[in-house]
Order: structure tokens, then C-alpha cells, then sequence
């Protein structure tokens, strides 16, 4: 829906008419049907190829991986991972952004803070956060906690850089001005900083959301006993090529649909973003 | 009131010293409307800046009431070039905003400022965003504001620059008006003359960058001034040509 959508929208800005001529008729229905068809010819070709084409081992088939699906989805086994892993992804995802958001202000509110610590942070947003995983693991276990953590880690940076930019963007006049209005400092951070960064959060909060479901899914890869990052870990270590694939497709309807929330909460903050521009 | 002495700025552009504003002497009496003109970026507005407190001077001092100005002067209100309203507030609460930061009940702060927004003939816009008013609307709102801030001292850096003849006077009369009520000192940066001479009690011309005062001259025009009027009598000639001939050099000097 949203591809068909957005390609309507690309071709009706484009402005030669050369390749217009070729696609017009195709709206946004048609190209539904199209799209749809892919997926079968695809997943037809895959029955196709599996074990005549590539041993049934690597690469599974369709009617397993679907078989697969029905039957976790019969027995309740999946809801349990994938409330583990949405469990993750979401307090990882508020807690991150909070501390991000704090700090990022605290820091692009203080020159002194910021410079004092500047080469430190860029040393920790250098390194690849999932390298802290073992870290998370001794000091949190191997219960929700680290995969919280790890999550929370990639959108903590992700949210204060977004933050920490937006603050150092704000107009210095207007700063002033409030200043030679006799605003306290709490005043001007509150009244003055914060509502002119506010777009920069919300394009950091927006930007941090799949991170947030990296973080818990590597988290619960690397050690769990439960996630969809554990199962699928646990398929792939038991040669369950079905049960690997099974898992792949609901994160990847878990990402779509933290995606369509996104644009859902964003949709609705339209007029505030337009405004605090 | 004001009162300026030996008043330097230097900025520093990468290694280069650039010179703003070179030796300005300058005491501004109380209730006294004082013009600074001078050639487009010559240092006009640094020198605001500084009697603001935004800026400190490289050497001089600038005595405000008697005492030095160390930090940021809040018993101006300033009216800078671009205006500063806050993008994500609407009209009304652009100008209530000085009442907000001082603490005074919504009541009371709706109230006064719906009483300045009538005054500077915006009623009816109260719940509009800056980016949905024109540049006149904007400039008349940031008045309201500095109004009901009710400084004491205006410092009005080039404020009707970008609005048109017909509402550049009727800002000029409310601005005369204003002043007059409040009591307020006030001192306007323009590259206007005309506006210059309408508007002071004193005319100040600045030289280029660096700048320094090449001309002082009284406007003893007769108070209340008709602004439109004004500037048909035969006084106001005079002094509108003293002036020019002086101004003049230095657009002539800049051509070169």
C-alpha cells in the first residue's frame, strides 16, 4: 500500500513525459494487483526451487515456513516472543529517549558540560553499540533487563544527538530577547529552548523506533529463553531453515507495523512540527 | 540618562580585527528620542547591542541611570532588526509573553495584552501564528509586546525598514504617540532620513564602518508632530538638507 503509494506520488511529480506515458494507467489498485502478483510468482518460484533447484535444507519451502506459522500460532508458543520482544523494543525505546532527551538538553544548555565531556561521547557513539552486549548481560542478566538495555542504548544516542543538534540550533536572538525580558534561565530553557528543538526530538524519537527493535532483537540473540531473536537463534541452531524464515516474517510485520505506528503519531503532531519550525 | 563614553567594538574575524564602532560619545537625556544614521552595516545596531548589554564594549563604558551596563540590560526594551517572535506561539501569547515570564495570573495578562494588540490595530489576528502574518503584522506585534513590557527605553534597530510609505507613518504617529504616553526614551537605528528627522529630537549621522558620529544635529521641530505633515515645512527641509549633505559623503566615499 504505502510503496504503491509513494511511487503514484514519484510519478506524478516527475516531470518528463516520456516515462509517464508508459505507466499512466497503472493507479494505485492496479499496482496492488502487480505487487501482489510479485509475491506469488516469488513464493512459487521458491516452492519451485526448493530441493530441485537448492537442497530443501538451505533454503526451506513456502508450505513448511507457513506450516510453521500456523502451527505457533495454534499452540500460543509465538505470542509469548513476540510479547517479549515488543516488551524490549518499547521499554527500551521510552527509556532511551527520555535519557536522551534530557541529556541532550542538559548538554546543549551547557557549554561547559558539553565541552567537557565532548571527547568521551564521541568516543562511546564511535563504538558499535551492540559490543556492549556481554556488559548488559553480566549486570542485567539474562532476563529482559539487558535486552531493555541494549535497546534503550542505541535509541539513548540516536535521541540525544537529535536533541543535543536541535538545542545548539536554536536562535540566539530569540534567547536574547527573552533574556532582555528578564526570563530566568529555567524560564528560557522551558519557554524559549525547548519548544524551538522540538522538531529536532520528534525526528530523533522517529528515526530511533527500529533501532530500538535492533537493540531487543540482538539482545535476545545473543543470550535469552525467549524473543524473537532467541527463536530465531534457537531454529537456526537446530538446522530449522522453516523455523529461521518463519521468524524473519514476523519481525518483519513487527517492524511495519511500529513503522505505521510512527507515521500515525507523527500524522498527528503535524501541526505541532509545522508550528515549532 | 544613557550615558556613552569612549565607546569601542572590535570583532574578530578569524584573525583579522574588524572595527565596529570607534570612539562614540553620547549622553541621551530622559524622555529624549535620539536618531542614529549611518550607511547600511556600519555599526549601527553593534552599538544597540551594546547599550542592550548583549555585547560587551572593547573599551568604554556605557553608564545606564548611573550605573555601568555589565550584563544584560532589562530595563530596555528592544526592538531588534528581524523580528524575534517565537514561531510556535500565536499573536497573543507572542505579546503577553514578558507578562508570562514575570509571573502575572492569565486573567490579568489576556486582559493587557488584548488592550496593546487593539493598540497597535491587530485585534482579530490574537490567535494567529508569526508565519501566517506579513512582515508589517509581525513588526506591530513586536511593538505590543515591547510595550507591554513597559520599558522604560526603547531601542528600535531599523524596525520599519521593510514596511511600506503608508504603514511606515502610521507607525511613525503610533510609535510618537506610544512614547509620549509611556514616557519613554527612545533610541532609533535607521538608514532612513526622512524617518530619521519625522521620528527625533536629535540626529546623530554615523560614519562608515568603523563607526564614529560625523554630525550631530537638534530637531526642534514642535512636539506633537503631525508625521505626515511635518515633513512638508519649510524647517524640515532645512534640516532634512543639513543632514543629507553630510550623509552624503560617506555614501559617496562608499561608491569609490
Amino acid at each position: 500500500m504505502t510503496a504503491a503509494d509513494a511511487d503514484r506520488e514519484g510519478r506524478t511529480a516527475q516531470p518528463s513525459a516520456a516515462p509517464r506515458v508508459v505507466t499512466k494507467n497503472i493507479g494505485g489498485v492496479g499496482m496492488l494487483l502487480w505487487q501482489l502478483a510479485l509475491g506469488i510468482f516469488l513464493l512459487l518460484a521458491w516452492q519451485g526451487a526448493s530441493d530441485r533447484l537448492v537442497d530443501n535444507f538451505f533454503i526451506s519451502n513456502p508450505l513448511d515456513v507457513g506450516r510453521r506459522l500456523i502451527g505457533w500460532t495454534m499452540d500460543g508458543s509465538i505470542f509469548m516472543h513476540i510479547w517479549a520482544t515488543v516488551y524490549a523494543t518499547v521499554m527500551g525505546f521510552v527509556i532511551g529517549s527520555v535519557i536522551g532527551v534530557i541529556l541532550g538538553i542538559w548538554l546543549g544548555v551547557s557549554q561547559f558540560a558539553s565541552r567537557l565531556l565532548n571527547p568521551y561521547l564521541s568516543a562511546l557513539n564511535a563504538l558499535p553499540k551492540i559490543a556492549l552486549a556481554p556488559l548488559f548481560v553480566l549486570w542485567f542478566g539474562l532476563g529482559i533487563e539487558s535486552k531493555i538495555a541494549l535497546a534503550a542504548v542505541l535509541v539513548l544516542f540516536l535521541v540525544f544527538l537529535n536533541t543535543f543538534a536541535g538545542v545548539r540550533e536554536v536562535d540566539q536572538d530569540l534567547i536574547d530577547g527573552a533574556r532582555l525580558m528578564r526570563a530566568t534561565r529555567a524560564q528560557i530553557v522551558g519557554k524559549v529552548i525547548i519548544p524551538s528543538a522540538l522538531s529536532w526530538v520528534f525526528a530523533g524519537l522517529k528515526i530511533s523506533v527500529p533501532y530500538a527493535l535492533i537493540g531487543a532483537v540482538l539482545g535476545e540473540m545473543i543470550a535469552a529463553n525467549r524473543g524473537l531473536g532467541y527463536l530465531v537463534q534457537f531454529s537456526g541452531s537446530q538446522f530449522d531453515t522453516a523455523g529461521v524464515f518463519a521468524v524473519l516474517i514476523v519481525i518483519a510485520l513487527l517492524a511495519v507495523a511500529l513503522n505505521l505506528m510512527v507515521e500515525t503519531v507523527q500524522h498527528r503532531m503535524e501541526r505541532w512540527r509545522i508550528v515549532s519550525r | 540618562m544613557i550615558d556613552i563614553r569612549h565607546i569601542s567594538k572590535t570583532f574578530h574575524k578569524g584573525d583579522t580585527p574588524v572595527d565596529a564602532v570607534r570612539d562614540i560619545n553620547l549622553t541621551i537625556a530622559r524622555r529624549e528620542i535620539v536618531a542614529i544614521i549611518g550607511p547600511s552595516g556600519c555599526g549601527k545596531s553593534t552599538l544597540l547591542n551594546m547599550i542592550a548589554g548583549l555585547y560587551a564594549p572593547s573599551s568604554g563604558d556605557i553608564v545606564y541611570k548611573g550605573s555601568a551596563v555589565s550584563g544584560v540590560n532589562t530595563d530596555v526594551g528592544y526592538m531588534t532588526q528581524k523580528d524575534n517572535l517565537l514561531p510556535w506561539r500565536n499573536v497573543h501569547d507572542n505579546v503577553a509573553f514578558p507578562l508570562e515570564l514575570a509571573g502575572i495570573a492569565k486573567a490579568e495578562r489576556t486582559e493587557r495584552a488584548n488592550q496593546v494588540i487593539r493598540h497597535v490595530g491587530l485585534d482579530g489576528f490574537e490567535d494567529r501564528f508569526p508565519n501566517e502574518l506579513s512582515g508589517g503584522m509581525r513588526k506591530r506585534a513586536c511593538l505590543a509586546r515591547m510595550l507591554l513590557y513597559g520599558a522604560e527605553t526603547a531601542l528600535l534597530d531599523e524596525p520599519f525598514a521593510a514596511l511600506d510609505a503608508q504603514l511606515k507613518l502610521a507607525m511613525h504617529d503610533l510609535v510618537l504617540r506610544l512614547a509620549s504616553e509611556n514616557e519613554q526614551t527612545v533610541v532609533l537605528v535607521t538608514h532612513d532620513l526622512m524617518e530619521a528627522v519625522t521620528l527625533a529630537d536629535r540626529v546623530l549621522v554615523c560614519t562608515r564602518r568603523p563607526a564614529t558620529v560625523a554630525l550631530e544635529q537638534r530637531i526642534d521641530l514642535k512636539r506633537p508632530r503631525d508625521v505626515l505633515n511635518v515633513r512638508f515645512t519649510s524647517e524640515f527641509k532645512d534640516l532634512y538638507d543639513t543632514l543629507w549633505e553630510r550623509l552624503r559623503v560617506e555614501y559617496r566615499e562608499e561608491r569609490v
